[in-house]
């Protein structure tokens, strides 16, 4: 099917970000490379802390520049121009603009203090030529589409008056009242309730058909993945360890950190409810003291001699089946 | 809005009405003519003093006497110790000289702290900012005594015996605008350093507090530049604690700084009323205290009104 794709729209390649800490430099996200192809849903899963969110802000390069450092070979090509190593000046164009983001805590991330038309009014003064009339009409407009009821009384409201599920609808509005080609979305349903989740996923899945946007979704809930997402990239301790289609991941995980993350979701019908729901033992492994070996291994049911010794590499062709395991699990149903 | 604003004006009658009960049964609790006249005197002397202030009629008609000449602006009381001046003339006479350092203090003070203040949280955790932050605690660290005794030896002595020319005057207090320079710059650039080192410190807690907040990444997403993200979505959160601050040194301002006002011989509200407390000059420590309080509670309604200004959440509640 990959022979068939239109051109990507992102393209990123050995994108490596660490951070200056106290005890030195620690790399968050190692060496990570994927396509993002227009129209297409692509979802990053994984448990906290295994880098999810860094690749996202490494993108928009929203990290503390002081305190972040890309490795020199990390591309981050947006229609072919790489913004890894991009001016701020050049960064600030293309943020809301071409690539925009939305964020988990709908609650906090709208400015207190400004109402939400002037929070909408702000995105399209940086990005677009339209006059303050033109503005407010296109903020309407945008609260409409993501549908808010009574969008000409609700743009002079402020976020206080508006739901959690509302902030997160204007958040949405906001990032993609420019068009952009590409949105992040950081676990953009984590802060709300299930009915509210699955209308929020409901719309992205709508705008992203009518507006043809490349969709990010970076999520740790494996539902989400399975409703809206095209493709998986499932990360672990800052590296990709299996990537594929929803079906191949849902129904052939190769990786046993994949199969051990399928199993642990609870299921439904009798006989499931009689055995304890299985857990992955031990955590994530700190990123000071990562194993020489696979960095899987301390919580890995299948671990051998050769995990301690030697990290494994990511097997397959970008874009495709890949896995990076010495042992793939040959797949069937989790 | 406005019923926002009556509702703090109504809330704060029973406080203020508290207030001066109190400020009279404390200042009646020794008999104050007989403070000021001493034991020797004479009791005709006693009765009539009483007499002339009141202090013979049943307190509840006193409370009320007070009560009305502090609303009305009325205070033809005369001083005891100020021959046949009334303390309404020592209140106007006062306020200005002391209006005159304190409020251009004020305001040097909050504008220079607040740009130090958004500079170093900037660059926090920098070089930048740990200079800055160091400078700060320094000049806190040091007393007021020193900045004033150090300052007019330079500014008015050295300055004067070197240049040959007096830029600042070593005390004293002139009206008018062409005298200002030269009474007051030096006591007002004093007190702004001083206040300077702790207002730059806790403006620049406000502003990492806000800093790290969810909306400026948000904002940056959006394509704001750093400045937007400072001055515009930062600022405007941060002015909650920043009115905060200044509005609770308000009341202090109009009673004027006591210390550079005493050193600088400048007869201003905090000196008249540090002189009257010494001198047991009952009328005039009853007026200014009664309208001290009620300019601190006015300046607390104020504060209240600007934080609904500021911040649309507090217009609900």
């Amino acid at each position: 099917m990959s022979a068939t794709r239109t051109k990507a729209v992102l393209e990123v390649r050995h994108l490596t970000t660490g951070f200056k800490t106290d005890r030195g430099v620690v790399t968050a996200v190692d060496d990570v490379s994927f396509d993002l192809y227009p129209g297409e849903t692509l979802g990053v899963v994984g448990e906290s802390g295994c880098g999810k969110t860094v690749t996202s802000k490494s993108i928009m390069r929203l990290l503390p520049e002081h305190l972040t450092i890309y490795g020199p070979a990390s591309e981050v090509r947006f229609e072919g121009e790489n913004l890894a190593f991009a001016s701020e000046e050049r960064m600030r164009r293309v943020r809301g603009d071409k690539v925009a983001m939305i964020f988990q805590e709908p609650m906090t991330s709208l400015n207190p203090v400004f109402t939400v038309g002037w929070q909408l009014d702000e995105a399209l003064r940086y990005h677009t030529d339209l006059d303050a009339r033109g503005r407010r009409q296109r903020a309407i407009e945008m609260l409409r589409l993501v549908e808010i009821p009574e969008p000409e009384r609700r743009v002079d409201e402020y976020p206080h008056q508006l739901s959690g599920g509302m902030r997160q609808r204007v958040m949405i509005a906001m990032a993609l009242c420019c068009e952009p080609d590409v949105l992040i979305a950081d676990e953009p349903t984590t802060a709300l309730d299930v009915t509210i989740q699955a209308q929020i996923l409901q719309l992205m899945a709508n705008l992203k058909e009518r507006l043809s946007t490349a969709i990010m979704l970076i999520t740790h809930d494996l539902g989400v993945v399975a409703q809206v997402c095209d493709r998986v990239l499932v990360m672990y301790a800052g590296r990709v360890i299996e990537s594929g289609t929803v079906a191949e991941i849902f129904h052939a995980p190769r990786h046993p950190y994949t199969r051990a993350l399928l199993d642990s979701i609870p299921k439904s019908g009798a006989r499931a409810h009689k055995k304890r729901l299985p857990t992955i033992p031990g955590i994530v492994p700190s990123l000071f003291e990562l194993p020489a070996g696979c960095r899987f291994q301390d919580r890995c049911a299948y671990k051998e001699r050769r995990c301690v010794d030697a990290e494994p590499g990511l097997e397959g062709a970008l874009g495709g089946r890949q896995v990076r395991c010495h042992f793939p699990l040959d797949g069937g149903a989790a | 809005m406005w019923s926002y604003t009556a509702r703090r004006l109504l809330y704060n009658v029973p406080v203020y009405l508290g207030i001066v009960l109190l400020l009279m049964a404390a200042l009646r609790i020794n008999d104050p003519a007989y403070a000021h006249l001493g034991k020797n005197a004479r009791p005709e002397d006693l009765e009539e003093i009483r007499q002339k202030l009141g202090l013979d009629r049943p307190f509840l008609e006193q409370y009320w006497a007070l009560l009305r000449d502090v609303f009305t602006l009325n205070l033809g009381v005369k001083s005891w110790t100020n021959e046949g001046l009334s303390v309404g003339r020592m209140l106007s006479e006062s306020i200005k000289p002391s209006l005159a350092i304190t409020v251009p203090a004020l305001v040097l003070t909050s504008a220079i702290s607040i740009c130090i203040a958004l500079v170093s949280a900037f660059f926090r955790g920098r070089a930048a900012d740990k200079s800055l932050m160091f400078l700060a605690v320094l000049g806190m660290s040091v007393s007021f005594l020193v900045y004033i005794v150090f300052g007019q030896y330079l500014g008015a002595y050295l300055l004067t015996r070197e240049t040959g020319y007096g830029v600042f005057a070593i005390g004293g207090y002139e009206p008018g605008l062409a005298n200002w320079p030269y009474y007051c710059l030096l006591p007002v650039l004093i007190s702004t350093i001083v206040a300077m080192g702790y207002d730059t410190r806790f403006y620049r807690a406000v502003m990492v507090e806000e800093s790290g907040r969810d909306y400026i990444v948000t904002a940056k997403a959006k394509g704001a530049s750093k400045r937007k993200i400072m001055f515009v979505h930062m600022l405007k959160n941060a002015m909650i604690p920043i009115i905060t601050r200044i509005m609770t040194t308000l009341p202090f301002l109009i009673m004027g700084s006591l210390l550079l006002e005493v050193y600088f011989n400048i007869p201003g509200m905090g000196r008249v009323l540090y002189k009257a407390i010494q001198e047991q000059d009952f009328p005039v420590v009853q007026v200014f205290v009664a309208i001290f309080a009620a300019l601190f509670i006015l300046s607390n309604i104020l504060t209240d009104v600007l934080y609904a200004l500021v911040d649309p959440r507090v217009r609900l509640s």
